[in-house]
């Protein structure tokens, strides 16, 4: 075996601290220690989970404070070889692109152990949800393309067993559904990381899965390239989902227990974007943009059809499954124009979905736990008796349908802005989602919380204290990113300048894809935070009372009055 | 008497051979080991209890596994005498001083020790030890008793260790007939189980037609190449042929000769499509025995194969490769799709050996490859799956003899529900060693699967890494379907949130209450009632042993999960000897 060993530069640019490592050890650590607690213990064990996962949200957030709003290329580095004999290192990094992924996961993991409880099994539901956030934060940090893979498919397991055993209904089909069209996805990525890595070998001096290395070699045929790129698309469409492969995300979703489909909305899905973004368009840019009709058109289909399905569902959790499929269309559009705001937007809007699908996710199992049913037509004047609850349900729905001032319109406004300027009909029908999202939203609303509240619904309990604790972080990102999104974009442009300017400068006879090719200069990032300046005015000037309302939202006892006269627009 | 032997005179025409004897330690300690239980045991019957019977195995095993160190340090290439200092083994030669002899052939060329040799030696010898290990509680479980199956696992172990060094197809053959019929017998050596007998048999009839087919292609290459010595036949196809043996004028003699060989080999790694006797023979075997069937007859058939093939054929690789590569693709979809309507766990346990086989032969096509890097990158991603798949697979068969039960017939995947509340670390374990040839990550099921898709994709084999990858997506369904039955199916109830195996209706009311009440105490109370009733029910003590083999097994697969890299030298001065 003459595998040239691939010595690596252990910690170039390596922060004093060993941050990252941390960041998937602690949430490791503490699944060891929920081990040696007793099963029937059950607050300890909650206590336990929780305190890993804030420790490690804290952590993430103490990332973000530490990280170089300037500075476009890697961050905290960490590179140590792992086997040697392989080509293997333990390669971890953030950017711009993946910073905001790595703490949407931070956030959210904490929150879904406050917010909702399994009803048996503490023991095991904890230690999964501790061993599903290990790879969580390890899948978006990981820039060895093999060890990305492995972090991709280990969290199936964990999450396969979240869906059966703590699911509801037909829990074991929809997990059995889940890992295998997962499996089965990104069986060929791992033929094709293994590819990549062969066919450049020469270029990158050894055989090596780096992908930043992988990345500058390019040193794939046109042919090998398409082909490679298509064994990676083919896993992360199954992800995303796109269009005709998302038949497991319904049924995935709405089995779950709540706090997976908070973490499978949340985190998961976004490992396809991402890896679209990162593993896709990075290490094959040009065919990343010969085939990107391919994925804008899929995209599309999936923003209208997954908004068509959700106006006709009857059960409210797997309304906002469908809903998904539409924003990560969304999402998909954003990404394929390959322009700096589209891919910005994309970024933007996988954290905003993150933050308010996970939020919806939260609010209806809290209203299923209240009820025992999440059946549209079982449901009904919920406000009347639970005003708070309704008022917080309303501004989630509202960055959902992407109102601006609140976070889904800052992300949705972006790629359809990136997405006109490259591909123009693809955006208008695109717009035509926004309309529908508003449309199934409200009218799911209006089903659930208006009207006249008959038998059970009338006593639906109010929000508890301990829940609104639970779901104000997330109330107050949507609103924070709405009304001022400036730092979050500041931190991701200079990654994303620098990925724009590798797809064009790798790409043969660069042209933005889609038939209609706009003659403009190239969009600078004076325009975009311009146009964004602009947007958010008419946004401020437009929804004036609403945000007066969000921002006292400070305090508990002031939330109160914030959602009241969110509840009035609503 | 002695004064009688020796006026006798060495006869006449043999040359007189001197054996390096200590070169032939682990063959000899295996075989002579079996001769000395037997005799030991017919002259002290309070000896024939199951468990000296099992200590003295088990200790055979690690004698063998003692000396082979030395004998790496040995044969080491003169290049590196003692091995290089870095790795284990290097040290130990070091240690010992010896060293840098080169691979030695010994008994007048039948064997040749090398390190690949030693290599498959260590992976046999490892599985008597965990297979004697878990033995003496299935006999005692089963009322049976006996030294035969220790006697026989020895016997076949020592079959093994030669198909793995012969360097004359008649040693070879011997070697794989010594394998054989000790395993024959073994399958049928459970005497009151009546499917116990049917697959000793159907193991005899179609293993002993797959040795007629196999000395047939002997035969034919011994025709074409005037040769039964591996190395000559290797000589004879070079060309130009300095070998001074028959040059090969009759190439289709050595095709269907070869052909023959194959059949032969297929039948004992089982290879579609000569792996029909498999599920039948899986299900109807003791387990332990499954164990070594699975583990160490599969690696010996694929060394013997090796050697045959590689080294002998390696110069006539374009004309057999693409029967290879063929038996490989149908093997795997064979193995992967059929496994998927089973329910029974040893039937699904040996189409899962049967994907894995195909799996083991996409990494022999590479090794039959004629640039040399690959052939190495090949072989060794063979040997590191020999090593990772016995140990997953005897793993997973001493869980499942474990499970089976008194009879040795509880092998449903319906016996399997709920056993993550009953027992939850058998269970666990399980699930862990499912998840490993599953090929999930970090075990060592992943990287063995990986090392061969990067030697097929080192090769340019990249439709066989395609079709390798996507049958190991379907083959994922069956150990999920017994994850699902041990962990998710709660006994058949599939209400929400029940994962309570209900065994009557008092206990049923009890977690209809618990289902109802609202997550507080009183369900936790009732659940936890209902848990240690049955952990009361299901009575039946786990043997210390097994279990202990159980747990090492699972330790092994997970280490080697986080340390890939782990023993990369050895593997790849094992695979070293064959190029």
């Amino acid at each position: 075996m003459t595998l040239p060993l691939f010595a690596a530069e252990a910690g170039v640019e390596s922060a004093s601290v060993p941050i990252l490592p941390a960041l998937i050890a602690v949430p490791l650590f503490t699944a060891l220690v929920l081990l040696l607690v007793p099963k029937h213990r059950v607050a300890e064990l909650k206590l336990v989970a929780l305190l890993g996962s804030s420790i490690t949200a804290a952590l993430s957030i103490w990332m973000l404070g530490a990280f170089d709003a300037d500075d476009g290329g890697l961050q905290f580095v960490t590179q140590r070889e792992w086997s040697a004999d392989l080509g293997l290192s333990w390669f971890l990094a953030v950017d711009g692109i993946s910073l905001f992924l790595v703490v949407l996961s931070g956030i959210l993991f904490p929150i879904a152990i406050l917010a909702t409880e399994p009803h048996h099994d503490h023991k095991p539901y904890y230690f999964w949800l501790m061993l599903l956030m290990t790879g969580s934060m390890g899948v978006f940090m990981a820039l060895d393309l093999l060890l990305f893979f492995l972090f991709f498919e280990i969290v199936l397991v964990p999450m396969y067993f979240l869906i059966g055993g703590w699911g509801h209904g037909r829990r074991i089909y929809a997990a059995l559904k889940f890992f295998l069209y997962t499996m089965a996805g990104s069986a060929l990525m791992l033929v094709g990381i293994v590819s990549v890595a062969f066919l450049s070998k020469d270029a990158t001096g050894g055989l090596t899965f780096d992908v930043i290395r992988l990345a500058e070699a390019q040193a794939l045929s046109d042919t090998a390239q398409t082909l490679v790129f298509l064994s990676f698309a083919l896993a992360f469409a199954v992800k995303v989902p796109l269009f005709p492969l998302h038949t497991w995300l319904p049924d995935a979703h709405t089995e779950a227990p709540t706090a997976g489909s908070v973490i499978l909305a949340g985190v998961m899905l976004k490992l396809g974007t991402y890896g679209y973004l990162r593993f896709g368009i990075y290490l094959f840019p040009n065919a990343a943009h010969d085939l990107a009709w391919i994925f804008m058109t899929l995209g599309v289909i999936g923003i209208v059809y997954g908004a068509a399905v959700a106006t006709m569902q009857r059960d409210l959790k797997r309304l906002v499954a469908y809903s998904s499929v539409a924003h990560l269309g969304f999402i998909v559009l954003g990404l394929f124009v390959l322009n700096t705001q589209g891919i910005q937007g994309a970024i933007l809007q996988m954290v905003s979905h993150g933050v308010s699908t996970g939020a919806l996710f939260i609010m209806v199992g809290w209203i299923y736990e209240r009820r025992h049913t999440r059946e549209i037509s079982a449901l009904g004047g919920l406000q009347k008796s639970a005003p708070v609850f309704a008022a917080a349900f309303t501004l989630i729905m509202l960055s959902s349908i992407g109102l601006p001032g609140l976070n889904g319109f800052v992300g949705e406004f972006l790629i359809l802005l990136g997405a006109f300027q490259g591909a123009r009909w693809w955006a208008v029908v695109a717009v035509s989602g926004v309309i529908l999202a508003a449309l199934y939203l409200l009218w799911a609303y209006q089903r659930v919380f208006h009207g006249p509240a008959e038998g059970e619904n009338a006593e639906m309990p109010e929000l508890r204290f301990s829940e609104g604790l639970a779901i104000l972080p997330l109330l107050f990102l949507i609103v924070f990113m709405g009304v001022y999104p400036k730092p979050i974009l500041d931190r991701m442009e200079p990654a994303v300048e620098r990925l724009v300017t590798h797809v064009e400068a790798n790409v043969n006879g660069f042209t933005e894809p889609g038939p209609e090719q706009f003659p403009s200069e190239p969009a600078t990032a004076e325009d975009l935070t311009h146009t964004l300046e602009e947007a958010e005015e008419r946004a401020e000037a437009e929804d004036h009372s609403e945000e007066n309302g969000d921002h006292s939202e400070d305090g508990d006892h002031s939330e109160e009055e914030g959602d009241h006269s969110e509840e009035g627009e609503g | 008497m002695l004064s009688l032997l020796a006026q006798i005179d060495p006869p006449v025409g043999i040359p007189e051979q001197s054996i390096e004897w200590s070169l032939l330690l682990p063959v000899l300690i295996l075989s002579v080991g079996a001769v000395l239980l037997v005799t030991i045991t017919s002259l002290a019957p309070s000896t024939r209890d199951n468990h000296f019977p099992a200590i003295y195995t088990a200790l055979c095993g690690v004698a063998s596994m003692v000396v082979l160190p030395a004998m790496w340090a040995r044969v080491a290439p003169a290049a590196n005498a003692g091995g290089d200092p870095q790795t284990p083994a290097g040290l130990i030669g070091r240690a010992l001083g010896a060293g840098g002899d080169g691979p030695q052939t010994i008994i007048n060329g039948a064997l040749v020790i090398d390190h690949f040799t030693i290599f498959i030696t260590g992976i046999i010898c490892l599985a008597v030890v965990l297979v004697a290990l878990i033995l003496p509680g299935y006999l005692d479980r089963e009322g049976l008793a006996g030294p035969e199956w220790y006697v026989l696992l020895l016997l076949s172990a020592s079959g093994g260790v030669i198909l793995g060094s012969a360097d004359d197809l008649i040693v070879t053959f011997l070697g794989l007939e010594i394998l054989s019929i000790a395993v024959y017998v073994l399958a049928a050596l459970h005497l009151r189980r009546s499917e116990s007998q049917e697959a000793g048999f159907k193991y005899f009839i179609l293993g002993a037609l797959s040795s007629a087919f196999f000395l047939y292609g002997i035969a034919l290459v011994y025709g074409a190449t005037g040769s039964t010595r591996i190395s000559d036949i290797a000589g004879s196809l070079q060309i130009p042929n300095e070998s001074g043996l028959v040059p090969l004028n009759d190439a289709s003699m050595l095709l269907v000769g070869a052909a023959m060989l194959l059949v032969g080999f297929g039948f004992k790694v089982s290879a579609a499509p000569f792996h029909v006797w498999t599920p039948d023979v899986y299900q109807g075997s003791p387990s332990p025995v499954v164990a070594f069937m699975a583990s160490a007859v599969k690696v010996a058939g694929f060394a013997g194969m090796l050697r045959v093939f590689v080294v002998g054929l390696g110069e006539a690789s374009g004309d057999w490769r693409g029967m290879v590569a063929a038996m490989a693709v149908l093997t795997l979809v064979v193995g992967s799709f059929l496994a998927v309507v089973q329910t029974n766990v040893k039937r699904m346990m040996a189409y899962s050996s049967i994907a894995h086989a195909g799996f083991m032969l996409v990494a022999f096509y590479v090794a039959g490859s004629d640039d040399a890097d690959s052939a190495m990158t090949g072989t060794s991603a063979l040997l590191f799956y020999f090593f990772a798949y016995s140990v997953m697979v005897i793993g997973t068969f001493t869980a499942i003899t474990i499970l089976g039960g008194r009879g040795d017939g509880r092998h449903s995947l319906d016996d399997y529900k709920g056993l993550a509340q009953r027992r939850p670390v058998i269970a666990g374990c399980l699930a862990i060693l499912a998840f490993a040839q599953a090929g999930i990550p970090f075990t060592s099921g992943f990287f063995s699967k990986f090392r061969v898709i990067i030697a097929a994709a080192g090769s340019g084999a990249y439709v066989l890494a395609a079709v390798a990858m996507l049958t190991a997506a379907v083959s994922a369904f069956l150990y999920l379907r017994l994850v699902v039955a041990m962990f998710l199916d709660g006994g058949g109830d599939h209400d929400d949130h029940d994962e309570i195996d209900l065994t009557d209706a008092d206990e049923a009311a009890g977690g209809e209450a618990a289902l109802e009440s609202d997550g507080s105490g009183v369900a936790l109370a009732v659940e936890a009632s209902t848990l240690t009733a049955q952990g009361a029910d299901d009575g039946e003590p786990v043997p210390t042993a097994a279990l202990a083999v159980l747990v090492a097994t699972v330790v092994l697969t997970v280490l080697f999960g986080i340390l890939p890299g782990l023993g990369g030298d050895i593997l790849r001065e094992a695979a070293a000897a064959l190029g």
